[in-house]
């Protein structure tokens, strides 16, 4: 049996599960290029964690469950059903954009129709944020339940302790799931934690705390799910740390190798997740070269496309600038 | 009717919209079971369970963020700090995040929560405790400042609060919470936020004040009426959003007039307020607008807190400075 069908993904989930982190890969890609050629302004990228992003929202009950994505999620909110476009009329600050009406920073994802909560750019705050609406979850006996992201930086912010332990305290349906990318900008995770793994801190709220390799889809799929059994039965919330590697700068803005060496960038590449769940579809006749080439030309021309709407898309009206201050 | 302190007042407010609304959730430290440190949500716990009204781990930022959570599934969190120097601790969720909710989702989303809590010197608490940081909300857009000065207002205006669909932060002058009984209603009534009173109708003076300093502008304006002067007393209710309009149409019939503030003198309510008049109404004054603000120091030990905090005599002084002017 294929270690898809041994925890319960179907042959057409996993392929779903690679187009869609291979589009955001392809997005983020793309993205680069745009900035570069002074079309968008910044960019925050998704690069090495799309795998266990989409792992994670594929273990979600899509259109129950809530979100609090942080700004690397491109895989997470296009596995939640944001589309590429929205995606790029957000990395252009249009007026369309479902985000926010172009008036947040690029990666702040959040969609009321999607059940995901607006991001905000002092890390951390969405772990409380999340716990709230976990609360709303229980005080509603809804079967949803509430699932949050941050790097491993982040776990350092009173708000993660603040947030993890009301969870805790009141068994709330949360997953908390930590995107371990070795970075916080550019202190190493050495110069961040004392502790062996960042799940080790889940001892000390009294929760589940489980380590699982990032660039493993299934593993990750899987550690989301049991969790989510946990959150749905009552018994509390969960502290799942995915462990990955950022292969691009923090952002555009960014020059990494003033802090890491071109040559760990190297290695961590050859590790890629998306290689590596490209080779098991192959291995698994899931995937063909010629479906393969097919693939890769469907998203390229959606993305084309989403290009070209958002760049033509207007701007958002400077008469708007008083909308939304007050009701 | 009832005769009611501001405590009882604001406890009754709370207890109406619990009542009103199911999604009305009362939490913060201590005010389960407790009812809080100043008694504010003594035995609604016991009435509506511990669903509605309940006890947070000693977390601030968390308790801000929890509400942030809540209000955007629909319910209306009205949690408590304890006491509003401890804001420092949330001042992110406050300004940072809820503040922000509706203008950065493009008008999708909101936080309809009333953050309540105490502050204000004159009960000998020291620094953190008693600090008047009112002027430090009043300048983050999308935040609305109320701070009520009797029992009758602290009612409908936190009932005002609660069924605001923005976030509103309620400040409670501790002094008030048992100096005085006020007539107040015992069923649901609102009072308008933004909306400034004129206390003390008066021909001369205008005196501009909110919180405890309403008590002691109408003790100056009757020191001063013995002396012929006629002070008008405007109570400012809400301080975020200003009511602009009330302000100039006393400043207009008076000429003259004294802002009073608790606060510290650099940067608050006051200095926005005499800017406003200036802007607005420079033709019509007879003398410089002047404030009665406390001193620019951390809030004062207790032995010199009598000292420090601006009381009648201050205001007397200063208006007949702008009478004599």
């Amino acid at each position: 049996m294929t270690k898809h069908k041994e925890i319960g993904l179907s042959d057409q989930a996993v392929v779903d599960m690679y187009r869609i982190a291979l589009t955001a890969r392809r997005l983020d890609e793309r993205m680069w290029l745009l900035n570069r050629a002074g079309k968008i302004p910044f960019l925050v990228s998704c690069q090495g964690q799309e795998v266990q992003q989409v792992a994670a929202a594929f273990a979600l009950e899509r259109g129950k469950d809530y979100t609090a994505p942080y700004y690397r999620d491109v895989g997470v909110v296009l596995a939640l059903g944001m589309s590429v476009q929205d995606l790029m009329l957000q990395a252009y600050a249009k007026a369309e954009d479902p985000n926010s009406g172009g008036r947040q920073m690029p990666g702040h994802f959040g969609s009321k129709k999607l059940k995901m909560l607006s991001g905000s750019s002092p890390v951390t705050t969405q772990v409380p944020h999340a716990v709230g609406i976990g609360l709303a979850c229980k005080m509603r006996g809804e079967d949803a339940i509430s699932f949050v992201t941050l790097g491993e930086g982040s776990t350092n912010q009173g708000d993660f302790h603040e947030g993890a332990n009301f969870a805790a305290v009141h068994k709330l349906p949360v997953i908390i799931m930590v995107e371990n990318n070795q970075y916080a900008i550019s202190i190493s995770l050495k110069q961040q934690v004392a502790c062996e793994k960042i799940s080790d801190r889940a001892v000390g709220y009294g929760m589940v705390g489980e380590t699982v390799d990032g660039n493993d889809p299934f593993a990750v799929y899987q550690a989301i799910k049991t969790a989510s059994q946990r959150a749905r039965n009552g018994e509390g919330p969960s502290l799942v740390e995915a462990i990955s590697y950022r292969l691009t700068p923090h952002s555009s803005d960014d020059d990494d190798l003033t802090y890491r060496t071109a040559e760990e960038v190297r290695e961590a590449k050859a590790k890629d997740g998306l290689l590596s769940f490209k080779k098991y579809l192959k291995e698994n006749n899931l995937l063909s070269d010629k479906k393969e080439e097919e693939l890769e030309a469907a998203i390229k021309k959606e993305i084309d496309l989403a290009n070209e709407y958002a760049e033509a898309a207007p701007s958002p009206d400077p008469d708007t600038l008083y909308q939304g201050v007050y009701q | 009717m009832a005769q009611m302190t501001m405590i009882q007042a604001i406890t009754d407010a709370l207890r109406v919209e619990l009542k009103n609304d199911e999604n009305v959730l009362v939490f913060g430290e201590d005010v389960g079971q407790n009812g809080g440190v100043f008694r504010a949500t003594e035995g609604l716990q016991a009435e509506f369970g511990e669903d509605r009204v309940f006890d947070t781990p000693l977390a601030e930022s968390g308790i801000g963020g929890l509400a942030i959570g809540l209000a955007t599934q629909g319910f209306r969190p009205v949690p408590e700090i304890q006491f509003f120097g401890f804001v420092y601790e949330v001042m992110d969720s406050i300004s940072g995040q809820m503040a922000r909710m509706r203008y950065r989702s493009g008008n999708t989303m909101n936080a309809p929560i009333t953050i309540r809590s105490p502050f204000g010197g004159g009960v000998h608490t020291p620094e953190m405790h008693a600090d008047s940081l009112e002027g430090l909300m009043a300048q983050q857009p999308g935040l609305k400042v109320v701070i009520p000065s009797n029992p009758y207002d602290a009612k409908g205006l936190l009932i005002s609060s609660i069924r605001d669909n923005d976030p509103v932060i309620f400040l409670e002058h501790m002094k008030l919470y048992r100096s005085f009984r006020d007539e107040v209603p015992e069923e649901a009534y609102e009072v308008e936020l933004g909306k400034a009173k004129v206390t003390r109708e008066g021909t001369d003076v205008t005196l501009i004040a909110y919180g405890a300093m309403v008590q002691a502008s109408v003790k100056a304006a009757e020191e001063l009426e013995k002396n012929g002067v006629s002070a008008e007393v405007i109570d400012l209710r809400t301080v975020a959003p200003l009511d602009i309009d009330t302000i100039v149409e006393s400043v207009k019939k008076t000429g003259r007039v004294v802002v009073v503030q608790e606060a510290q003198r650099v940067a608050g309510i006051a200095a926005q307020i005499v800017a406003e008049i200036q802007e607005r109404a420079i033709l019509h004054l007879e003398a410089p607008v002047l404030r009665v603000t406390a001193p620019d120091t951390v809030y004062a030990f207790t032995q010199a807190e009598e000292v420090w905090l601006p009381n009648h005599n201050d205001i007397v002084e200063k208006v007949n400075d702008v009478i004599n002017y």
